[in-house]
């Protein structure tokens, strides 16, 4: 042991890196497999169901193959209100999940650190929703905000609120449900990253008088960028193609539909698979630019 | 303190009755003290003796749970830790990771709105002699080169009162050395007031002008490193600062100039001066360098102490000096220190010596008998868990 010290450290390097790691290859294997089949597969068969021309005289639903490209241009005009609303929502529903979340996962990560009981309790009170079905829970909030919920009649009661006001079927009801859905993968990154926060930092940010909001925007935010990124990637991408919560039948209405609701009626109800299949597309390109655009701008590879 | 200025010079630092109890246990029992302006102060105590703490009181990341802290004639206390015109180098240097080295040096002028905040740092930076790693970040620094970077960040605000915790605790014994020469220019160059928190009594006595030592969160003693050595006042202090050897007796006798105490049938002289324990049974001791290591019955004089006979029990060697152990029948276990004027040690295992010295060179401790001895137990418990530390330092090398 002690002697590999006085070797030098590129000859000991050399063997690592000519041995071929066959465990290694055998080891990622399956999850090669898996990519190629679930998700490579899916992915280029999106792509020529995208260009697929109706068959002339065939039955609805039927398709051939064929590079309709006018697939993209008409889906994006037709549906371009749906996109526009689906990234506002999402961006709308991420930052109020950042907002509600990260007072929430400072509590749990840095506040109460030295009662692991506490933090494990109310780290369970995160995830416990997760326990009921997602469907479930968007529903009890449809119950809840519906005409003749609770809310809604208090408010008419205290003359808050108009006689014919609804709270279901508005932006509000969505986003709010959007948010609601999404808060746990945004608490849960920013509290991993939270919890190991050294608190050092902030007391040397304070020693350096620096006020706490100071403190807060200049050391903090900062150190938990990380969490900050990954936890808003986790909500925003899925909250952009959510066709749950907007949908008449949960907390949306007609006026409230996203590309997600465009994409399910296209695919299910109309069953004009090439339109979906190019909706797909373009929300999945969008996020990615999005995202890519983002993850550059928040500079994350620079925090050691 | 005004933004956009710097304090003109180090100030006062005074505590009033400082109390800090935590959950279960009292860190800190009514401690006063008085720091001059301009001086470098050093507080040492084994861990755990509440010096960390006091250090966290006066930079305001604790709240004491009584008494006043007054900085420069101000009271501080109720003020949080950014409004004190106080920086720290903290033991763990806590560095921004995600800022470059001139950054974090720049971060303090920056908040205080001080003009031209980027000159004054690359200036900070080259007292450290760094300034060449500006745009680095601290985690592409090596351990002495991140402490020179807290220090630089900490001493570019110029604070009425700069906090040194532990921070050469990390470094090797000779950067450590270089370091502590380097923080004794710095602090008079700016003319700030240091207070330094150590463990390492080397260190302190190196570094400070007064020293006060701390053990179970009240100040045992309190001066120059030298006066503390020479004449602890305590067992505690006798033994955590340097060696001593202690010996309890009855005062048998005492003129105006020396107490006489009766120790092992035989009767020590200890200067009434050096003695604030001038009744009753006593303890008084000496320093193991001051001994003379004798071969035969010394000449009985009035300007020399001397016990004896006693066999040798132990001899190690340590190259400048060499340890003897001498078991004395009665006075239990004395250490003796001798420079190593021959080759080798001079008696040999099972040798019959007698120890002297000069009676100028005895001290008595302000400690009752039962304090004495809590005391050297005190001492002992931290020196082998310093030892302990050290060990697994040797070891992890050999490892």
């Amino acid at each position: 042991m002690a002697f590999s010290a006085f070797a030098s450290a590129p000859a000991a390097a050399e063997p690592a890196v000519r041995r071929r790691s066959w465990v290694a290859l055998v080891l990622l294997l399956p999850g090669i497999l898996y990519l190629l089949l679930f998700f490579i597969t899916p992915l280029v068969s999106l792509v020529f169901t995208s260009f697929q021309q109706p068959v002339i005289g065939g039955d609805i639903g039927q398709y051939s193959a064929g590079f309709k490209w006018e697939n993209y241009t008409e889906s994006v005009t037709q549906y371009l209100p749906l996109i526009l609303r689906a990234f506002g929502y999402a961006v709308l529903a991420t930052v109020l999940a950042l907002v509600i979340s990260y007072p929430l996962a400072y509590f749990i990560g840095v506040k109460v650190r030295s009662f692991p009981l506490v933090q494990s309790l109310l780290l369970t009170l995160v995830i416990a929703p997760f326990f009921i079905s997602f469907l479930l829970r968007t529903l009890a909030w449809k119950q809840i905000m519906s005409d003749e919920g609770p809310i809604v009649v208090a408010l008419k009661a205290l003359s808050v609120f108009p006689n014919d006001g609804h709270i279901t079927g508005t932006p509000f009801a969505v986003v709010f449900g959007l948010t609601y859905n999404f808060i746990p993968f945004m608490t849960l990154p920013l509290y991993a990253t939270l919890e190991r926060l050294d608190v050092r930092y902030i007391e040397a940010g304070n020693d350096l008088y620096a006020s706490p909001f100071t403190t807060f925007r200049k050391i903090t935010v900062p150190l938990s960028l990380p969490g900050i990124v990954s936890g808003t990637l986790l909500t925003f991408i899925p909250a952009a193609g959510d066709y749950i919560n907007a949908s008449g039948d949960f907390l949306g209405s007609a006026q409230t539909s996203m590309v997600g609701n465009a994409i399910e009626s296209n695919f299910l109800v109309t069953q004009n698979y090439p339109v979906a299949a190019a909706l797909s597309i373009v929300l999945m390109a969008v996020i990615l630019v999005i995202v890519g655009l983002y993850v550059r701008r928040a500079g994350t590879e620079d925090l050691v | 303190m005004a933004a956009g200025t710097f304090a003109e010079k180090g100030a006062d630092l005074e505590l009033v009755g400082i109390t800090k109890t935590f959950p279960g246990f009292t860190a800190i029992q009514s401690l006063d003290l008085f720091i001059p302006a301009g001086s470098f102060f050093a507080l040492l105590g084994p861990s755990g003796c509440g010096k960390t703490t006091t250090l966290r009181l006066v930079a305001g990341l604790e709240e004491p749970t009584a008494g006043r802290i007054v900085i420069g004639g101000q009271d501080v206390t109720a003020t949080k830790s950014f409004q004190r015109p106080v920086n720290t180098v903290f033991q763990s240097y806590a560095l921004f990771p995600h800022m470059t080295v001139l950054e974090n040096v720049a971060f303090g002028l920056r908040r205080r709105s001080i003009a031209s905040p980027l000159e004054k740092a690359h200036e900070a930076l080259r007292l450290v002699e760094l300034d060449h790693l500006a745009a680095r970040r601290p985690g592409q620094l090596s351990g002495g080169q991140q402490q020179r970077v807290a220090l630089a960040r900490a001493v570019v605000n110029r604070p009425a009162l700069l906090l040194l915790d532990e921070p050469l605790g990390a470094l090797d014994l000779k950067l450590r050395r270089q370091m502590q020469l380097e923080l004794k220019d710095i602090q008079s160059e700016v003319g700030l007031t240091f207070l330094h928190v150590t463990h390492d009594q080397e260190e302190a006595m190196t570094m400070a002008d007064t020293i006060a030592v701390m053990n179970k969160g009240e100040i045992e003693q309190m001066g120059a490193p030298e006066e503390l050595y020479e004449l602890p006042r305590t067992a505690f202090v006798a033994n955590f600062l340097g060696q001593s050897n202690l010996f309890t007796g009855e005062v048998s006798g005492s003129t105006p100039d020396a107490l006489t105490v009766a120790i092992a049938g035989q009767r020590l002289i200890i200067p009434t001066a050096r003695a604030p324990r001038r009744k009753g049974t006593v303890t008084v001791g000496v320093r193991p360098e001051k001994l003379l290591l004798l071969t035969s019955a010394p000449a009985p004089s009035s300007g020399s102490n001397a016990l004896g006979p006693g066999r040798v029990i132990d001899v190690s060697f340590s190259g400048v000096s060499t340890q003897y152990t001498v078991a004395i029948p009665g006075a239990g276990d004395v250490v003796v220190f001798a420079q190593n004027m021959v080759f080798g040690p001079v008696v040999h295992v099972g040798a019959e010596v007698w120890v002297s010295w000069n009676v100028e060179h005895g001290f008595g401790l302000e400690d009752s008998v039962e304090e004495a001895a809590a005391g050297v137990q005190d001492a002992a418990a931290a020196q082998s868990a310093d030892a302990d530390t050290r060990t697994g330092v040797t070891s992890s090398v050999r490892a």
